[in-house]
């Protein structure tokens, strides 16, 4: 346990290893060290980053989604809508077209019965005329006038 | 190695406490010493081989495991070794961050030698007292005290490198005028008082060395001296207070790695302050 050289020789050694540690030891791995860090902090930054895009897609997708449902329930509603218009009209038509069928068939037996009517006149004012004529010159007999107007009567 | 009587543990106690010295013997001559008398008289020219042996041969592990793991050193996924010397060099980062406040890139390496080292020549001390003596005295080597933080040589020649580098930061940092003043105008800033700051001051810096190197040396010594008794007990009973022992030596062994290397940041750190 005596003080001697030894001190020095230690003190000389710790030197060396200091020295050496200072110059190779140490900065391989403090460099590798940070870098690691400097990657796992970019690697974080990065997860962080993707997971908020991948949020904001969500979103995006949940509003699309949400807008083109209530645009195809326009749509529908629209559709629904115009499909009761259009049958509105077309049994408006209908109606209309039937109302004038019916007129316009109104009319026409109208006409016919006048034009039956005109036509019966006549032939009856020339029965008269014949029957007339007919008792003119015939005898005028009781038996053969009622004969006569049976025919006519008859013809009528 | 039970010993029977007083006299022989003793000598048990004392072989063991006794270093591996070359030096200059005023009759011998250059020689290795045979007893620990022959040691002393060998006075200053003389070196502890054991010392100096087991001291560079665990700086040597420090160098080799550390470059090692620097040279493979990937930014990726480290392996069990890098994870390792990582955990170790982080440690010692923090450390040098936390106490160390001036911007110096060769505090940390020097804290991580300091303290990696000075882990290793402790650690020597787990492994029982008997083995390397016995086994270099087979080979011939009477005395082997293989745990260089025992020997006050290796404390306090460390603490004698942090006092060099105190010194030289000191001037570097403040100028030699700077530091001089500092060591003659505080505490007490009067021309009046200037020798008495000195003493003051130059007692406190010199303490800073003396104690880094005693503290490790005396925590270290104490324990060892322990072990040293215990194997002094008969053999199927030294289990008994050696394990518990050695387990608080597990603490102890870091804990002074710690300090030393702490303390040596600490007052680095204030060599590098203005005041």
């Amino acid at each position: 346990m005596n003080i001697n050289m030894t001190l020095i020789g230690q003190t000389i050694a710790f030197a060396i290893f200091v020295w050496f540690c200072i110059k190779y030891v140490w900065p391989p791995i403090s460099n590798a060290l940070h870098e690691r860090q400097k990657k796992i902090a970019d690697g974080l930054d990065a997860a962080s980053r993707a997971n908020r895009d991948l949020e904001l897609a969500q979103e995006r997708a949940e509003q699309m989604l949400r807008e083109s449902k209530e645009q195809a329930s326009q749509i529908l509603e629209q559709a629904n809508k115009r499909s009761a218009q259009m049958i509105e009209e077309a049994r408006e038509q209908a109606r209309a077209e039937g109302e004038r069928l019916v007129a316009s068939a109104r009319s026409e037996i109208e006409q016919e019965v006048n034009r039956a009517k005109d036509e019966l006149r006549a032939q009856v004012s020339y029965l008269a005329v014949m029957g007339a004529e007919r008792v003119l010159e015939a005898s005028v007999d009781e038996q053969a006038h009622r004969k006569l107007l049976d025919e006519l009567a008859a013809e009528l | 190695m039970a010993a029977g009587n007083e006299v022989s543990s003793t000598y048990y106690i004392q072989h063991h406490l006794q270093n591996l010295t070359f030096g200059n013997h005023p009759v011998n001559g250059w020689s290795l010493a045979n007893t620990a008398e022959e040691a002393r008289e060998m006075g200053f020219w003389a070196i502890h081989l054991d010392t100096m042996g087991w001291s560079i041969a665990m700086g040597l592990l420090f160098i080799w495991v550390f470059r090692k793991a620097g040279k493979m050193a990937t930014t990726g996924v480290p392996g069990g070794l890098q994870n390792a010397v990582e955990m170790v060099v982080e440690f010692i980062e923090n450390l040098t961050r936390a106490t160390f406040h001036g911007k110096n890139p060769m505090i940390a390496p020097l804290a991580l030698t300091l303290f990696v080292w000075i882990l290793l020549m402790n650690t020597l001390k787990i492994i029982p007292v008997d083995y390397f003596p016995v086994l270099f005295a087979k080979l011939g080597v009477d005395y082997m005290k293989i745990v260089p933080t025992t020997d006050p040589n290796a404390t306090l020649g460390m603490a004698l490198g942090v006092f060099g580098l105190i010194i030289y930061y000191s001037i570097k940092v403040k100028g030699i005028g700077g530091f001089a003043k500092e060591l003659s105008l505080t505490p007490f800033n009067h021309w009046a008082l200037i020798p008495f700051n000195l003493v003051l001051e130059i007692i406190g810096l010199l303490v800073k060395p003396l104690g880094l190197g005693l503290r490790l040396f005396g925590n270290m010594f104490a324990g060892e001296v322990i072990f040293i008794l215990i194997a002094l007990l008969p053999f199927w009973a030294i289990w008994l207070l050696d394990v518990p022992w050695a387990i608080f030596h597990i603490l102890v062994v870091t804990l002074q790695a710690f300090i030393f290397t702490t303390l040596s940041v600490v007052y680095l750190s204030a060599a590098h302050e203005h005041h």
